[in-house]
């Protein structure tokens, strides 16, 4: 694979979760440190209960770490107060969840534009974006739709497109196909690769292998700790 | 400022969601501002109408009245005191008719019942001079009123007033006909024109006599219940009201203000009395009333607290996208403002229309007090933000994780 030295996107170092229910500790996430930089398109594997999720969480910043530090775009995220955290998530995250989350009986617009509100951004400038990534989705004829008559597929486009509306450093995407058919995530998967192309950061945490192997790295993680983090050689042309 | 208006759009979109649910919690602030205005303007409806009709009688009425005499510890009944005569009056006039008072007006009445035909009805008779007239401005609509000579010769005439006359005799002129009133037959003479009143004393549902055909022929008394005195001038009224009270205690030798058997009202004591009566009652039952809107606002806390359950997915979604704790309670705040807002609207229309229906039913004056349009917007927006602001925080306060993961 390319040697692309880019700056540090993502830099994790000694990073632990510990949850304590009473007196038994349950150790989600295990001293892991790994860098991922800007460009790279990174799965993160793992079966349930390998801390995947945590992670996803920590990297989302919607939880904290007990241990250790997290950078994200050359700041550190490891301890900020909440709304910190939602302007963090904000400007530098775009969500891209397994189911979805767009607002119920909102078009598809308004809920491109919703990210951009909380940013205070210009009602026109707004308009405007979330047109352009709609239509860089494929769904310009359905800007005024509602999520309930879009198919699962077009919601998640949705999705990617309210993902990329504030330019994020990182698109993380949370089982990003699990509630879709087979043929509709194949399209997901391909803008994933195109958005790639263009630059962007992605990360994905999935558990299917099938999926996985459309990314560039994949960091295989059990018993919250990463067990293999390699080049993806196999990696499936779309 | 453009943030807040397109919060305000969605949620009013967001409550049309939920039609039913949202008309129900309003519904609770429509009956509660609703009830709440209906009785404070009634109230200050009853109020205007009392006041109107003790000032339409004039500002220099001073008005003498027995009162209970205590004899040996005993105390009579109120206004069942015999102890105002003709003579008192005439007293009043003999000595200050010429530096203090204008007009006096002795008066006896008494409720009697009251036969014409096959109608009767219970009514007050009241016997009067014709100063009566002037003073209490009664105008006749048809006929005349009682003149001194039915005084004087004692009378059998009467004058009706146009609540009575049409008790008694519906849409037959009653001029010329004739009434019972106790074992006595009246000759009708007058009807008086419409005051409008209502209630107690109610001029327009009353008969008048000459007071000594009431005195001696109807009721067989001597004494008078009350003497109706005009003072010259508005400024005089405190010296008039003394004077009056001095020649009343020597009159009837007394040597202490503390003993004396009658007291003397005037217009202003009068009306300030009715006045705090009908402020106590219309803040009563604004009181009661507020009962309802403290109801309705937690109808709305109830409400919104469902909805916050219900959108907890939606809620962790936003803060997952950027928005801050202020964010979420200024979202939720503004929900349950605009369901106060829209109820306290529709409450004060409802509010208003009621109070004027039954104002009208009722013959009372129908007031609008801006106070109560101040009370439908302020009070309702305000039970907006105290009932709306737990949930808001609890919504706030959710965490974005366990917000996504609920399902």
């Amino acid at each position: 694979m390319s040697e692309f030295r880019g700056d540090n996107m993502i830099k994790v170092s000694k990073l632990s979760k510990i949850y304590s229910i009473g007196e038994v500790k349950t150790i989600a996430l295990d001293n892991v440190s790994f860098q991922i930089d800007k460009g790279e398109y990174v799965a993160i594997m793992g079966p349930s209960g390998s801390g995947k999720s945590t992670l996803m969480h920590i990297l989302g910043i919607l939880d904290m770490p007990t241990k250790g530090n997290y950078f994200l775009d050359g700041q550190k995220v490891s301890q900020l107060t909440e709304d910190e955290s939602a302007e963090m998530r904000n400007k530098k995250i775009g969500f891209i969840f397994q189911a979805f989350n767009l607002l119920p009986r909102t078009t598809a617009m308004q809920n491109v534009m919703l990210p951009m509100r909380y940013a205070n951004i210009s009602k026109v400038d707004r308009f405007k974006k979330a047109k352009k990534y709609l239509e860089m989705v494929g769904l310009g004829n359905r800007l005024d739709h509602t999520s309930n008559q879009l198919s699962g597929g077009q919601q998640q486009r949705v999705a990617i497109a309210r993902g990329l509306a504030m330019d994020p450093a990182i698109l993380l995407a949370d089982e990003p196909t699990g509630n879709i058919a087979s043929a509709q995530a194949e399209e997901i998967m391909s803008i994933f690769e195109k958005l790639n192309n263009q630059g962007h950061t992605i990360v994905m945490i999935t558990h299917e292998s099938d999926i996985a192997k459309h990314a560039k790295r994949i960091i295989h993680i059990k018993d919250g700790k990463i067990e293999k983090d390699e080049r993806n050689n196999l990696k499936v042309k779309s | 400022m453009q943030d807040i208006f397109e919060t305000i759009i969605e949620g009013f979109q967001t409550l049309t969601l939920n039609k039913m649910r949202t008309g129900l919690a309003i519904l609770g602030i429509i009956i509660g501002i609703g009830s709440v205005i209906t009785l404070i303007s009634l109230g200050q409806g009853s109020q205007k109408s009392i006041e109107d009709q003790i000032q339409s009688l004039g500002s220099n009425l001073l008005t003498v009245s027995p009162a209970r005499q205590s004899s040996g510890g005993i105390m009579g009944a109120q206004g069942g005191s015999t102890s105002l005569t003709l003579s008192d009056a005439k007293k009043i006039e003999e000595k200050l008719s010429a530096t203090l008072i204008s007009k006096i007006s002795p008066e006896y009445s008494s409720r009697s019942q009251v036969i014409s035909g096959r109608n009767n009805t219970n009514v007050s008779i009241i016997g009067v001079y014709p100063q009566y007239a002037d003073i209490k401005k009664i105008t006749m609509s048809k006929g005349v009123f009682i003149t001194e000579r039915d005084n004087t010769s004692i009378s059998k005439v009467a004058v009706l007033g146009p609540t009575t006359a049409t008790d008694l005799f519906g849409e037959i002129d009653p001029i010329g006909k004739t009434i019972k009133a106790g074992n006595q037959t009246l000759k009708v003479i007058g009807v008086t024109v419409s005051k409008g009143g209502s209630g107690f004393n109610n001029p327009d549902d009353m008969i008048y006599v000459p007071l000594t055909t009431a005195q001696k022929q109807i009721f067989g008394k001597t004494n008078l219940t009350s003497i109706s005195i005009e003072a010259k001038s508005k400024e005089i009224m405190v010296q008039a009201q003394d004077e009056i009270g001095y020649l009343l205690l020597s009159e009837h030798k007394l040597t202490s203000p503390e003993d004396a058997d009658f007291t003397i009202m005037s217009q202003s004591d009068l009306l300030s009395t009715v006045s705090q009566v009908t402020g106590t009652l219309t803040a009563l039952l604004g009181g009661i009333a507020a009962i309802s809107l403290l109801v309705g606002g937690i109808g709305i806390m109830n409400i919104m607290l469902v909805t916050v359950t219900e959108r907890t997915r939606e809620i962790g979604l936003r803060k997952a996208l950027g928005a801050k704790k202020k964010t979420i309670i200024t979202q939720f705040l503004i929900e349950s403002i605009l369901l106060t807002f829209i109820g306290g609207i529709f409450g004060m229309i409802f509010g208003l229309t009621a109070s004027f229906v039954i104002s009208k039913i009722m013959n009372l004056s129908y007031v609008i007090s801006v106070s109560s349009i101040a009370l439908a917007i302020g009070v309702s927006s305000i039970i907006g933000i105290v009932f709306g602001l737990y949930p808001a925080k609890k919504a706030a306060n959710l965490q974005p994780i366990e917000a996504l993961r609920y399902e």
